[in-house]
């Protein structure tokens, strides 16, 4: 259909001459228009005046229409000459959807959404209260126990020395199972930006060139005053949190104290474990020989690989290091220690007298820290905190307030709109 | 180019303008004895463009970073280099170098095509007269001083002094189309001692020297003196005034060729220094950004401060760092708001082309009807005739009309289109004429053109008939009629005379008048341009005087004008009417339904053009700027050069004006809105001069008084029409209005190359791509193909854009506060020091990815008012006027907003994580995972919000908003789900996915969301309400409305040149 135009029209409109009727009768036609190379051709409308003729227009007058809705809204380009393609897109004519959230949409919503979460909220708040929790300040103050003592004696030397003590305390009740036992600090800013900083996960992942050359990051962890690199670097791995703990129960009044098993491994997020963190390689088959020619952390005892006697837990992969280096989010945090979930106890912690055994070593009272050991159960939705059953069952109120008072203004101004409607 | 080098230019202009200049025609010294001390003038070379390649990346980047956003995040950048930051450099050196690359780019692109329009026009082949011969040469090579040789139909490469030209009389025909709009030819003339130097070789014997003054922008104006030296020693001085000198960017008509001598060149024409350069525009929204930028700022520097100071506080027990993070805030464009419309009017609100109508002979309508035959739309059927008059008058009429004119006729190859004849192309000075001659070619008489002297017509029955043409006298504004005396085949000598009514009525028998009068009177009242026609027949013997008497009058040296007026006077006189004609000056298609629509929504027009005030009243009136009951002030040369002393009659004249109006309005000036529909409306006239009078008249301080004066009438005027405007004086008003009191927004719509200062000057220039070229819409920020699209784009795009920028803002506010909210609350919560609540890859890619595209696809589709509604209703437009949604109101509900969503994402989970165990397994989470649901939260409120303000959802809509989600989504898994070997820190190794292993990290999210909405929500659902209700009442208004809101009644209009019926 599209074809050039004819010598003869072509070279009258080069004349200037023009073709008024024909221009006229090709309007409708101008769906039948081709671009080709830049250009609009008509294809040859049915003329029989114009035999076999298809005009070639000036592109000026071939342009759609601008009637009515669609004026053409060039760009504020230079190029004057630029005009924008007639697509739907650039004459904003694209098909839309315009949804109105209009009352009888919105107050079935409101209170659909107040009873879901009402009941949400219910479900959260039950099984927060039911998780048990008990838990004990060994901070070691004067006067608030037989820790108290560690917690005088502890600040002067680095590190200090251990000094034991413990909590006694008794159940009477079974303290449901699984539970979990952690340590809390206070006061204690682990979010600290070069706190957080300070640490090579290159080094933490096992590679061995990173092992001896700790990053920047964790200077004045990075080398010991002897030029050997700190492994691990940095300070939070020199703070790690090193005070242990062994529970012992009673079964029977004036019985032996029996040691209930803690079990110390996945504490730690998986991918932690197994992806993030890794020993350097080993050595002759020793972790130690892998070590070598690294310094420990000042602050630390004795070296890493010495942590656990057991080989998948000591070195880098050992869980409380792993624990600790996942930095917590607020100043005063709680790190999950150990879980109990052995032999007897597996049920949770029958009752009886319990006597906690803490080797106290972390000094915090240099910087008003305090230190607590934590037992707790668990729930579907993690530890005790009723913060998330109490603003459930609020928002879901305050929906199902808002939809009344909806209603009511709803109604009420369907009454008004009615009886205007009858005025008018 | 910067509005400083600008106002440079004029000041050196201005300085310059001092001293005058001469000029050595064809750079030939006059004597060897006088020293000939080589001037140095600026070459012929034309620069628009900003940039060379040199200077580009400097000059642009410092242009760049005079933002205050740009320098802000510059500096920003700077200091993370510098300093250990808890940031990595990259997270806003990233985002700014894309920003200043997409610009720099964008600007470089804009300044290559300026480079090559430049080019084009300096790289132009000109001829030059050098040593007698012909020398081809580039535009830019002119020198003062060259002859130059211009062909038909060229432009004049800078100004030149007409010195011949190919005609025996020294004429030569030009039109300013591009200069001033005017389309019609315009004759400039040589000076009579250089006439006769046709050829290159005659011409390169003339010894010369032009004095003359230094360049000045006003295109009217030109003081010069050539001396010439030929063969006595004596030097003939002749004075040369603008009618000697041609305008670079005018161009040749009719006229095969001419000589003349380059007088200024390059930047020193006139067109150069009415050319204002592109200045950096910014809109109202940009200051109301500018204001919240610095509030922001300002909070910004205080949470900066407070954090510092507890820092150092909290320091006093543990550890030590440096100053707080903040995060960038989004600046955006131009829009439109506009409380001003300025608008050109030859193009823009007329086509710019006449159709005869009718015409009347002695009572007699003759109207041409339209007919179609055989698809032929065009009026050349057959006349239908109502009553017939005399058939010897009615050929007299029509003779009149043929040979009563100073069309020419045009053969050659028709390069502008602009008359649309089978045959013949006419052109005039004035369209009218055009209009006229064809209309007496649909009635059988043909203009055939001049032939030595001799007009040739052919009549009714084909025959020709040839005329002597004797004189023509000339139109002019003040007498509103022109004259032809024509010697017939027999010899008789007759006088055809067309003009005004006004001017002819007087000038003829009293009993002719009346039947002719009711059909002037009634063509006026529909809107036409009515001529009257009458005849005289010269006896011989008055001829020879009347000959004797233009002759001598022609000749005079001084007060040529007044002395050949006077003949004039004398000689129509006594004339018989034979009848009148009326011509329709077509007003583009619904420009008065456009100008009602504007001045519906609370918008003032004010027309700007460079016509006769006649005309353009006419005009005004025609497309409804003036109503009927309008009272019109004037201040034109007219009322004011009665009195000797101008200012003095000025100052009364605003003085009384003032008074007028200011009595009418009572003080407050909120209720003008209101008193315009039922009081009395002003509207005001005000030429060009009188303008310059006011502006810039007397050095004191009472021109300072007539200024305010001046601004205080137009302020309560309806509608202003200033005419007779140079291009630059038309930016002068412009500047004048956008400086008034609250700084309102100007829009400028014209389509010649002289609205282009206007259009550079105000907030929002608008091109029409009419007959006079592109120089306005390439120099417009938007362009349009009719004016009648102003009205949709005003009221409907106008209205949506701004909805649309000022949603655009608020909510980059908002989202960067709620976005920033909570990270300087966790600074209270790890002992002030810095550390990132979100990990560096999110806070990087927030603004660049995660909420970027939704508000994009927002700000580029939203309707929240369908396209229909705003074009129907202009009183929509009201809504948006004086900036209504970025005031404090909206601005402190959208920070309250942000406000409580950003504590409500902080603290919700804050308290989520008294426990950090939030897993069945008891695993506890950290600072990152803390981070993560904070954000995750943020980047899910931000969208939604954005989502539930969407009121128009088209597919990109949905793509834009989910996917910027789902991407969120998908690129925290990516993002945590690898060691990426590049990264120091493994942050965020498997803290989102870990994350989303929490059941209570879901619902806290999900609760936090809803939270975060809820306030929006209840927000929308009452609006909804209101709306409809709002829209039930509208509704059923309208349709009682519907019947009386718009008198169809076409305006009357004021015959085109007659009396001005409501002066004061």
């Amino acid at each position: 259909m599209v074809q050039s135009p004819g010598p003869a029209v072509r070279s009258l409109s080069r004349r200037g001459l023009q073709l008024p009727s024909f221009r006229v009768r090709l309007a409708p036609a101008l769906q039948a228009l081709g671009r080709r190379k830049g250009r609009w051709y008509l294809s040859s409308p049915s003329h029989s005046e114009q035999p076999g003729a298809a005009a070639h227009l000036r592109e000026e007058e071939l342009r759609p229409a601008p009637e009515g809705t669609r004026a053409p809204l060039a760009s504020a380009t230079a190029r004057g000459a630029h005009q924008p393609d007639n697509t739907a897109f650039t004459q904003q004519r694209l098909p839309a959807w315009q949804p109105l959230l209009s009352a009888s949409i919105t107050l079935p919503l409101f209170f659909c959404a107040g009873l879901a979460f009402i009941g949400l909220g219910l479900g959260l708040y039950y099984s927060s209260n039911g998780i048990k929790e008990l838990g004990y300040d060994y901070t070691g103050n004067p006067g608030s126990g037989n820790c108290s003592l560690c917690g005088v004696a502890d600040q002067d030397r680095a590190p200090p020395p251990s000094c034991p003590c413990a909590w006694y305390f008794s159940l009477s009740e079974l303290f449901p199972g699984p539970v979990y036992l952690y340590y809390e600090l206070t006061n204690f800013y682990q979010n600290n930006r070069r706190y957080g900083v300070s640490r090579d996960d290159a080094q933490l992942s096992g590679l061995p060139s990173a092992l001896r050359h700790p990053a920047n990051e964790c200077a004045p962890y990075q080398r010991s005053p002897a030029g050997l690199p700190i492994a691990p670097c940095g300070a939070i791995a020199n703070s790690l949190f090193n005070d242990t703990f062994s529970l012992w129960h009673q079964r029977l009044p004036g019985g032996p104290y029996v040691e209930v098993p803690l079990d110390r491994t996945g504490i730690a997020w998986w991918t932690d474990y197994h992806v993030k963190f890794h020993n350097p390689p080993l050595v002759n088959g020793s972790l130690a020989l892998a070590f070598q020619g690294t310094a420990r952390p000042p602050n630390w005892p004795r070296p890493v690989y010495l942590l656990s006697p057991d080989p998948n837990n000591t070195g880098f992969v050992n869980q409380d290091f792993v624990v600790w280096m996942r930095t917590a989010a607020l100043p005063w945090f709680r790190k999950l220690y150990a879980r109990i979930r052995q032999g007897n106890y597996s049920a949770g912690l029958p009752r009886g007298a319990y006597r906690l055994n803490i080797t106290y070593n972390y000094p915090v009272r240099a910087f008003g820290g305090h230190k607590r050991i934590i037992l707790s159960s668990i729930s579907w939705m993690g530890g005790k905190n009723p913060f998330l059953g109490i603003a459930y069952l609020v928002v879901g109120s305050l929906c199902i307030l808002t939809g009344f008072v909806m209603l009511v203004v709803y109604i009420r101004y369907q009454d008004q709109s009615d009886e205007a409607d009858d005025q008018e | 180019m910067e509005p400083q080098p600008f106002r440079e230019l004029l000041l050196c202009a201005e300085e310059k303008r001092v001293g005058t200049r001469t000029v050595f025609v064809g750079n030939h010294p006059i004597s060897v004895a006088e020293d000939y001390i080589a001037q140095r003038f600026c070459d012929n070379r034309i620069v628009s463009s900003k940039y060379t390649f040199w200077n580009f990346i400097p000059k642009n980047l410092f242009e760049q970073f005079r933002r205050i956003a740009n320098f802000y995040f510059l500096i920003i950048f700077l200091v993370q280099v510098t300093v250990d930051t808890p940031t990595s450099p990259v997270t806003s050196g990233l985002p700014l170098f894309f920003v200043i690359t997409v610009t720099a780019i964008k600007q470089g692109y804009e300044d290559w095509l300026r480079h090559r329009a430049d080019k084009e026009v300096n790289k132009r082949h000109v001829y030059i007269i050098e040593n007698a011969k012909r020398v081809r040469k580039e535009s830019e090579k002119i020198k003062v001083g060259d002859v130059v040789e211009v062909q038909a139909d060229e432009t004049f490469p800078c100004d030149l002094i007409l010195l011949s030209s190919c005609t025996s009389d020294g004429t030569c025909y030009v039109t300013t189309a591009s200069l001033d709009g005017e389309s019609n030819c315009k004759t400039h003339f040589a000076v009579r001692d250089t006439i006769a130097l046709g050829t290159a070789e005659s011409i390169d014997r003339l010894r010369a020297a032009i004095e003359c003054e230094q360049p000045q922008p006003d295109l009217y104006k030109f003081v010069g003196r050539i001396s010439i030296y030929s063969n006595s020693p004596e030097a003939v001085a002749r004075s040369l005034g603008p009618e000697n000198l041609l305008l670079k960017g005018a161009t040749l008509k009719n006229t095969k060729k001419i000589y003349g001598v380059a007088v200024y060149t390059g930047m020193e024409t006139k067109m150069a220094l009415n050319y204002q350069g592109k200045s950096q525009k910014r809109s109202a929204v940009e200051k109301s950004i500018n204001l919240f930028l610095i509030v922001y700022l300002s909070i910004l520097l205080t949470k900066a401060a407070v954090c510092t100071i507890l820092k150092y506080v909290w320091q006093n027990t543990p550890y030590n760092d440096e100053p707080w993070y903040n995060q960038k805030t989004q600046k955006e464009r131009d829009t439109f708001k506009v409380d001003y419309v300025f608008t050109d009017k030859t193009g823009t609100l007329t086509e710019n082309s006449m159709e005869f109508i009718e015409c009347c002979i002695d009572g007699h309508t003759y109207k041409g009807v339209i007919q179609e035959t055989d698809g032929f739309s065009q009026t050349d059927g057959p006349l239908t005739y109502f009553d017939k008059a005399d058939k010897s008058r009615e050929e007299l009429f029509l003779r009149a009309l043929c040979l009563c004119h100073t069309v020419e006729i045009k053969t050659n190859d028709a390069v502008d289109g602009a008359t649309e004849s089978a045959e013949l192309t006419y052109v005039a000075s004035s369209p009218d004429e055009i209009a006229l001659v064809k209309g007496a070619k649909k009635y059988g008489f043909t203009f055939l053109g001049i032939h030595n002297g001799y007009m040739r017509v052919e009549n009714q029955r084909k025959e020709i008939e040839d005329y002597e043409l004797l004189h023509t006298l000339n139109f002019d504004s003040d007498r509103r009629r022109m004259s032809v005396i024509v010697r017939t085949q027999a010899g008789d000598i007759l006088l055809f005379c067309k003009g005004a009514d006004s001017t002819v009525f007087p000038r003829v028998q009293n009993h002719e008048i009346e039947a002719t009068k009711a059909h002037v009177e009634q063509n006026a009242m529909d809107g036409y341009r009515t001529l009257c026609v009458a005849f005289k027949e010269i006896a011989p013997d008055d001829y020879e005087r009347i000959d004797r008497q233009l002759m001598e009058a022609k000749m005079a040296l001084q007060d040529r004008e007044e002395k050949l007026g006077k003949v004039f006077d004398d000689i129509e006189t006594n004339m018989n009417l034979i009848g009148a004609t009326a011509v329709e000056d077509k007003l583009q298609d619904q420009a008065a339904e456009t100008i009602e629509a504007l001045h519906a929504a609370g918008l003032k027009v004010w027309v700007l053009t460079g016509d006769k005030m006649e005309t353009a009243k006419s005009t005004c009136y025609a497309c409804r700027l003036f109503q009927t009951s309008t009272e019109l002030l004037e201040l034109t040369t007219k009322t004011i050069e009665e009195s000797e002393r101008k200012e003095d009659r000025l100052h009364e004249l605003l003085i009384e004006y003032r008074k007028k109006l200011v009595h009418e309005f009572p003080k407050s000036t909120r209720s003008l809105k209101k008193t315009w529909t039922e009081q009395q409306e002003y509207g005001l006239i005000i030429d060009g001069s009188t303008l310059s009078l006011i502006l810039n008249s007397s050095h004191d301080s009472s021109s300072n008084n007539y200024k305010s004066i001046f601004v205080q009438i137009c302020m309560k005027c309806t509608a202003v029409l200033c005419c007779r405007m140079a291009p630059l004086q038309k930016a002068q008003i412009v500047r004048m209005v956008k400086n008034l009191k609250g700084s309102p927004i100007t829009l400028s719509i014209g389509d010649g190359a002289n609205d282009v200062s206007m259009i550079l000057e105000s907030h929002v220039g608008i091109g029409i791509k009419g007959k006079e070229g592109r120089q306005a819409s390439r120099n417009s920020d938007y362009s349009v193909p009719k004016f009648k699209h102003l009205k949709k784009l005003l009221l409907a795009h106008g209205h949506l854009y701004y909805v649309r920028i000022a949603h655009l803002v608020q909510y980059f506010f908002y989202k960067n506060l709620c976005f920033i909210l909570p990270q300087f609350l966790y600074q209270f919560l790890c002992g002030f020091s810095q550390q990132p609540l979100y990990d560096a890859a999110y806070l990087t890619m927030y603004n660049i990815c995660f909420t970027s595209l939704p508000i994009l696809a927002y700000s580029l589709l939203e309707q929240h008012i369908d396209i229909d509604t705003l074009t129907s209703d202009p009183r929509l437009y009201m809504k948006i006027s004086g900036n209504s949604m970025l005031q404090w109101g909206p601005f402190l509900y959208w920070t309250f907003l942000a406000a409580f969503e950003g504590m409500v994402f902080f603290f919700g989970t804050y308290f989520l994580f008294q426990t950090s165990s939030l897993e069945e397994n008891a695993k506890v989470y950290g600072n990152w995972t803390f981070g993560t649901i904070v954000f995750t939260v943020l980047v899910f409120t931000v969208t939604l919000k954005l989502a539930l303000d969407t009121r128009f959802w088209t597919w990109i809509n949905h793509f834009v908003i989910w996917g910027s989600l789902a991407f969120y989504v998908f690129f925290s898994f990516f993002w945590g789900g690898i060691i990426w070997p590049f990264l120091k820190q493994q942050r965020m190794y498997f803290v989102f996915a870990q994350m989303l292993s929490s059941v209570s990290i879901w619902l806290a999210i999900i609760l936090l969301v809803f939270i975060s909405l809820f306030p929006e929500i209840l927000l929308i659902v009452l609006k909804n309400v209101r709306r409809r209700s709002a829209r039930r009442n509208l509704s059923c208004k309208k349709a009682s409305d519907s019947l009386s809101t718009r008198p169809s009644v076409r305006p009357l209009l004021l015959r085109t040149f007659s009396d001005e019926s409501n002066i004061l």
